[in-house]
């Protein structure tokens, strides 16, 4: 009997470049993969559908490899991952809403992205209309005495995203929580499908606002690894620049917010105004605030200029002027920390069962960084540091958020001062056969997985976006538990998970 | 003709902090946006707020009581009673005779007490979650208050407001400790009582973390005005009350002349105005606490109160 692992055996070298192998697997091997990631001996790192066929991603990180198994010809059923591996749940729920392929034995039956409100079912797979009534969702039943339940959303005093949260309480206790997402579906990936390379791009920056840099870079890397593209060097600086820009502006926004859901506006004046140079700034370079459609397949579609170079220069040396003034107002705030410090606690196993990415998964002992785990261009020329901690609560998530940001002020340095010169462009060739391809990205929240599958003509046969929020989301409901509902604000604060990104 | 003079000094002071209710709402909001280098609203928005509720229709959950309706006028008229015997300035109110700090206290509790009925009324888990927190602050905050209340009276020798300025203004009070502590533990108090950060945001959003607004949160239109206004008249009583125990200077005696009484109006204004600057200043430097320390918080009055009261018999009893 050979191991899994064996399948898991492609080096960020060689996905990078050229198209992504998939391994073709029977039952057996499909639940030894579960067994595999159930032990601990792998990362999930998406699973999702095509036609008759359900596709799962792994991630091997001792060796930092990773791999694509299948299970091909089912006819409405696969072997449940989720009853194995509890991170694989509500991805699994997911196929049934969108491609209607039902997980065997799953532990969970509930639809999750499907509220009865479409008109249509399946819309992946079989598509089917039906106007069939909404149907009530069974929340999961808690027993105890004095128990009381506290609905919350989707409808927010503040203007958020919209998410229902069912807490069950005991006075202020939180003795569970849990979520329900889907009310932000906008069906990308049902629109994807048929489109050209350019409407795949569209979509892929429309899924979640604030990382629409990295989820648009990830959707490129697909293309060009599918059609084996090289990418001019000069693009992929400024990629890197993109990035590390939207990094940047998200962590400050999110700082400044965390101390505001704990009263304490002033930090939220001070790094929004951070916040808001480093846009004002990406506007003057790029055009648009949040460098919407500026990743394309095969390059970027804005040049960075001579002035650009200044501008971004200047906004370097102004954020590391006044954000250490931050960091020590926030280490000297008594009150502030009293707050931050030991709430919303997240264990380490947690982290590293769901492979949980970014500051959610690194404040909690997860050493795990897709620019230098799984490096891609230019990430392996430039030098960085992975900041990581393992005491896990909201301070912890404060704290790699800061280091985040010394960090990325230091690559976009980087990027500045050996911007190579040459064009930022190559042209996408027309492979005239069917070709696949992944792509791997580390937006601010962590390990965006993007995959492709493109038919002969050179149209999208299907393409699957997987936010690092589907493993975020889970964990907060854990964090939560014997916190304070008042705490809560806060914690979710800290996660800061997509919902836009989630529901896709 | 001297029952006319008082009735006209009691209905300008009832007047008065009618008038001045809201715009000190405003310096305080005004005062936080331009701390957080925002431009902030206007001074005078808090007037169009409660004008702009008044206009609009009312929205009523399908099972909110009698008890619903009522409570906002209940709360409104409580606290504008209150308001009007606090001397602000001039002592020696037509109505202050006929009720002391003790009889405020009860005012404003029994206003708390409708509003927390009012919350649970329609039966949302906010109202709930918010009468529950509201009613614990209360259970702290009101026997700090006694507290204070009986070391003030023993130091006055009154309970009576207008004497205990008048006691205040005379050479026989001079620096004590106890008076400092009951000075700290009114603040304190005043905090809780107030809803201001650390112990409640007035101005969050996050439904989970609020206490007062949580449990005003199905209030609409012109009973949402009644609230609010409320709350800005027991912020500006809860800055009377400290001015006229701690810094009675500039208050009008009881018969005075014209011109004292407009110089008490002008040093009353500066006393308000120093207040609401310096909560601004207190709210945005500090974050807020956790629910469950706001019971320490309070304690804290609590004691400094109980060491106040004690500290008098000590002194006494040399």
């Amino acid at each position: 009997m050979t191991s899994i692992l064996v399948h898991v055996d492609q080096l960020p070298t060689a996905f990078r470049t050229a198209p992504m192998p998939r391994h073709r697997v029977d039952a057996r091997q499909w639940n030894q993969a579960g067994e595999a990631l159930a032990a601990g001996e792998l990362t999930l790192l998406g699973l999702w559908a095509h036609g008759a066929t359900v596709h799962m991603a792994l991630l091997d990180q001792a060796a930092n490899r990773i791999g694509i198994v299948s299970l091909g010809n089912r006819r409405g059923s696969f072997p449940s991952i989720g009853r194995l591996h509890a991170p694989a749940i509500r991805l699994e729920r997911t196929i049934a809403d969108m491609s209607g392929l039902e997980p065997e034995d799953a532990p969970d039956s509930r639809p999750w992205l499907d509220h009865g409100r479409w008109g249509v079912s399946h819309p992946l797979g079989k598509l089917e209309t039906s106007w069939a009534k909404a149907k009530p969702y069974p929340f999961l039943p808690v027993e105890g005495e004095s128990l009381h339940q506290i609905p919350v959303g989707p409808v927010h005093a503040g203007i958020i995203e919209p998410g229902h949260f069912r807490f069950t309480a005991q006075g202020e206790t939180v003795v569970r929580l849990e979520a329900r997402l889907g009310y932000v579906h906008k069906g990308i990936e049902k629109l994807i499908q048929g489109g050209d390379l350019e409407r795949g791009m569209t979509l892929a920056g429309r899924t979640s606002g604030d990382s629409t840099v990295a989820c648009q870079w990830a959707y490129a890397q697909a293309v060009e690894a599918a059609l084996a593209v090289k990418v001019p060097a000069r693009a992929l600086y400024i990629r890197a620049i993109m990035a590390e820009l939207e990094r940047l502006a998200n962590h400050l926004g999110d700082f400044g917010a965390i101390c505001n859901d704990a009263a304490f506006a002033m930090m939220l004046a001070q790094a929004g105004v951070l916040r808001e140079n480093v846009l004002r700034a990406a506007d003057t370079c790029f055009g648009h605030r949040f460098m919407r459609d500026c990743v394309v397949p095969g390059g970027v579609s804005r040049d960075l200029t001579a002035e650009g170079v200044a501008t971004l220069q200047a906004l370097v040396a102004a954020i590391r002027e006044r954000f250490p003034k931050l960091v020590a107002l926030y280490d000297n705030t008594a009150s502030l920390l009293d707050r931050t410090v030991a709430t919303g606690y997240l264990k380490p196993e947690l982290a590293r069962q769901f492979g949980a990415g970014g500051f959610v998964g690194r404040a909690s002992g997860r050493d795990f960084d897709v620019r230098r785990n799984l490096a891609y261009a230019p990430y392996d020329e430039l030098a960085f540091e992975v900041p990581a901690r393992d005491d896990g609560d909201v301070n912890a998530r404060v704290w790699i958020r800061i280091e985040e940001i010394r960090q990325s002020l230091s690559l976009i340095g980087q990027c500045l001062v050996s911007l190579p010169d040459g064009p930022v462009r190559a042209e996408i060739p027309v492979a005239g056969e069917p070709r696949e391809g992944i792509g791997l990205v580390e937006g601010f929240r962590g390990d965006i997985l993007v995959w492709l599958a493109l038919d002969a003509k050179g149209r999208i046969a299907r393409c699957h976006l997987r936010d690092p929020s589907w493993f975020q989301w889970p964990l907060l409901e854990a964090v939560i538990e014997d916190n304070i509902v008042a705490d809560f604000p806060l914690c979710n604060k800290s996660f800061n998970c997509s919902y836009s990104g989630h529901d896709l | 003709m001297e029952l006319i003079a008082d009735l006209a000094v009691q209905g300008v002071q009832m007047a008065l902090v009618l008038l001045l209710a809201p715009l000190l709402t405003g310096l305080v909001r005004k005062v936080k946006a331009r701390l957080t280098r925002r431009q902030g609203p206007s001074l005078i928005q808090p007037y169009r707020d409660l004008l702009r509720l008044l206009k609009k229709e009312a929205v009523l959950a399908h099972n909110a009581s009698w008890l619903f309706r009522v409570t906002p006028y209940l709360v409104f008229a409580a606290t504008w009673v209150a308001a009007a015997l606090v001397p602000t300035f001039a002592t020696g109110l037509h109505f202050s005779w006929s009720a002391d700090l003790i009889a405020i206290t009860a005012l404003l509790a029994s206003a708390r007490f409708f509003l927390a009925l009012a919350g649970m009324d329609v039966g949302t888990s906010f109202g709930g979650i918010g009468s529950s927190r509201e009613v614990m602050i209360a259970s702290l905050a009101e026997p700090a208050m006694i507290m204070i209340t009986f070391t003030i009276a023993l130091i006055a020798g009154s309970s009576q407001l207008s004497t205990i300025a008048a006691f205040m203004l005379s050479p026989e009070a001079g620096l004590s400790v106890s008076l400092g502590l009951a000075l700290i533990a009114l603040v304190i108090v005043a905090i809780a009582e107030n809803a201001r950060i650390p112990v409640d945001n007035p101005a969050t959003h996050l439904e989970l973390t609020m206490v007062h607004e949580a449990m005003v949160l199905e209030y609409s239109s012109r009973h949402l005005a009644m609230i609010e206004f409320a709350a800005s008249l027991k912020l500006l009583l809860y800055l009377s009350l400290i001015a006229c125990i701690f810094v009675p200077w500039g208050l009008a005696g009881h018969g005075a002349g014209l011109g004292a009484y407009a110089f008490g109006i002008v040093t009353y204004l500066a006393k308000l105005a120093i207040g609401g600057v310096l909560i601004a200043v207190f709210e945005t430097s500090i974050a807020k606490m956790r629910v469950f320390r706001v019971p320490e918080f309070l304690g804290g009055a609590f004691m400094l109160g109980l060491l106040a009261s004690l500290l008098l018999f000590v002194v006494q009893s040399q």
